[in-house]
């Protein structure tokens, strides 16, 4: 068979001089590597204690925003599953109940809303397509877990806590921000 | 008989048809949009204006231009009349002002609206309209309103396309209950009080609307359009001016929501009744014959996937007709 690239080598299968047959040389050239590297610095941390910096952009954890008032942002219009190259996302839609208009920031809102995080490849297309600024990749990590249904991540995982806001505003570009502060536009008023 | 050019291409229609329809008979990107004209409703049309074309030349007789742009859905054609539609840039620059008007009032909010996806005005403003607002003022808003237990009026999001008035008066038999109040930028469509409409056919008027502003409250938030599987079926109607031919939007097994069949220019092929639309919500309840052709430029053909046979006889349709233009050439 003709091979590929041209890096491939026969493997030789030749008689092992004197100085090959004693190992010992071998051996402690590979020691003399090891003990180096013991003065050299430690491209490992200690994850959880240290951590290292991420990008501001960095695409990890999902996170659900709820707005200035704390009413959840998402309305359940379904772009960001139909965006979803891995078809992680799915939701159920629910109408705004009266008197629940401090919760929910649209008449319609995501009763369930669920990522399956195997399935998610991290993409961020869900930011992208969302049209509320509901949805955001933020640099936090998603936690191991033992079952495969504890990755189904639903609104309990998602959803930022009142008390506990997650800072989205590095990933917004000037333009974003603009926007959003424009005195111009009805939804600053 | 008239022969008339629409963007070029020669056609020739009865007297008496309207320049969208002529264009319609032959199909593809010389038909004007239309938001309010309804083949099968009488005496729609003339009112949203999108379907505006340029007539560069009257007739054979009297070859001279008409001063202005006409609505295609009103004007009948003449012989010799020459049309322009997509080809003349003074019919996109109107159109995108009249798309520009009737989105002032029409509120932005196709993430909740159940019409999205399947959305007249939606697509018009893809194609013809700008992509941002101009307009700062605040917009028109009104109460949400229960035209009977099955049907949600959004009045913000009306475009006063009449429609629905047609369809009450024609297809709905029974008082007429349902029109137009005030006037102007207060005009509202009402039922006098809110008053029910029990006519067995009133759910048609959710498939005529062309924007979300006449729902199935039977399918309120229940999905949206593009994760729901469009099938055809078909029951057997105790009503007998109902076909019971209907597209399922099945989630699943699940039926979420009935409605009519929609052709390529979002008219219902049959009208059917409320029985069908709102109570027959079983699989078991219908006899369902396939998936439903959906044009792949839809959002709802993701994920949708039709009978191979029907892609096999595409193909081989497609290669008969290379094979003819090669014994052509």
């Amino acid at each position: 068979m003709q091979p590929l690239t041209n890096r491939s080598k026969a493997v030789l299968q030749k008689e092992m001089t004197f100085a090959e047959k004693l190992y010992l040389p071998a051996i402690i050239n590979g020691m003399i590597i090891t003990f180096k590297h013991m003065f050299k610095k430690a491209a490992t941390i200690q994850y959880p204690e240290q951590k290292r910096e991420f990008s501001p952009i960095y695409r990890g954890h999902h996170v659900l925003k709820r707005d200035d008032e704390g009413a959840e942002r998402c309305t359940a219009c379904g772009l960001c599953a139909v965006s979803c190259p891995a078809e992680a996302i799915t939701m159920q839609a629910a109408e705004r109940k009266e008197g629940e208009e401090k919760l929910y920031r649209e008449e319609k809102y995501a009763a369930t809303y669920e990522i399956n995080m195997l399935r998610c490849i991290f993409c961020g297309l869900c930011e992208d397509a969302c049209p509320k600024e509901a949805i955001f990749l933020t640099d936090r990590l998603v936690p191991t877990e033992f079952e495969r249904n504890d990755f189904v991540f639903g609104k309990d995982k998602l959803v930022e806590k009142v008390d506990d806001r997650v800072d989205v505003t590095k990933r917004q570009t000037q333009n974003v921000i603009d926007f959003k502060q424009n005195k111009k536009y009805s939804h600053n008023k | 008989m008239a022969k008339v050019t629409i963007d070029g291409v020669e056609m020739e229609v009865p007297d008496g048809t309207t320049i969208l329809n002529a264009a319609r008979s032959v199909g593809g990107d010389i038909v004007p949009p239309a938001m309010c004209y309804y083949s099968k409703l009488e005496g729609s049309g003339g009112k949203c204006r999108t379907c505006l074309v340029k007539v560069s030349q009257g007739s054979t007789n009297d070859p001279r231009p008409m001063p202005k742009l006409v609505p295609s859905c009103r004007t009948t054609v003449m012989d010799g009349m020459v049309v322009e539609n997509i080809t003349s840039p003074e019919v996109l620059e109107a159109r995108k002002g009249v798309v520009e008007f009737l989105l002032i009032n029409h509120p932005l909010d196709c993430p909740i609206c159940d019409q999205a996806g399947e959305c007249d005005l939606q697509n018009l403003g893809y194609k013809h309209g700008a992509a941002a607002t101009r307009y700062e003022e605040e917009r028109r808003t009104y109460k949400k309103i229960d035209i009977g237990d099955k049907i949600k009026l959004h009045m913000d999001r009306c475009i006063l396309c009449y429609r629905c008035t047609y369809v009450a008066d024609q297809v709905a038999d029974g008082d007429r209950c349902h029109g137009i109040i005030n006037r102007g930028d207060h005009a509202e469509i009402s039922t006098y009080i809110e008053k029910a409409i029990d006519s067995d056919f009133s759910g048609n008027m959710i498939d005529v609307c062309p924007v979300g502003a006449l729902t199935d409250k039977t399918a309120r938030f229940g999905s949206r359009v593009w994760f729901t599987k469009p099938m055809d079926a078909h029951r057997d109607c105790d009503n007998p001016k109902c076909s019971g031919k209907v597209v399922v939007w099945q989630k699943g097994e699940d039926i979420l929501r009935v409605t009519g069949r929609k052709d390529a220019y979002h008219e219902v092929d049959e009208f059917i009744c409320n029985t069908c639309r709102f109570e027959k919500k079983k699989a078991s309840d219908w006899v369902i014959e396939g998936p439903r052709h959906i044009n792949n430029k839809s959002v709802i053909s993701a994920n949708h996937y039709e009978h191979l046979k029907d892609i096999k006889e595409d193909v081989e349709k497609y290669q008969r007709q290379v094979a003819s233009n090669i014994n052509k050439a």
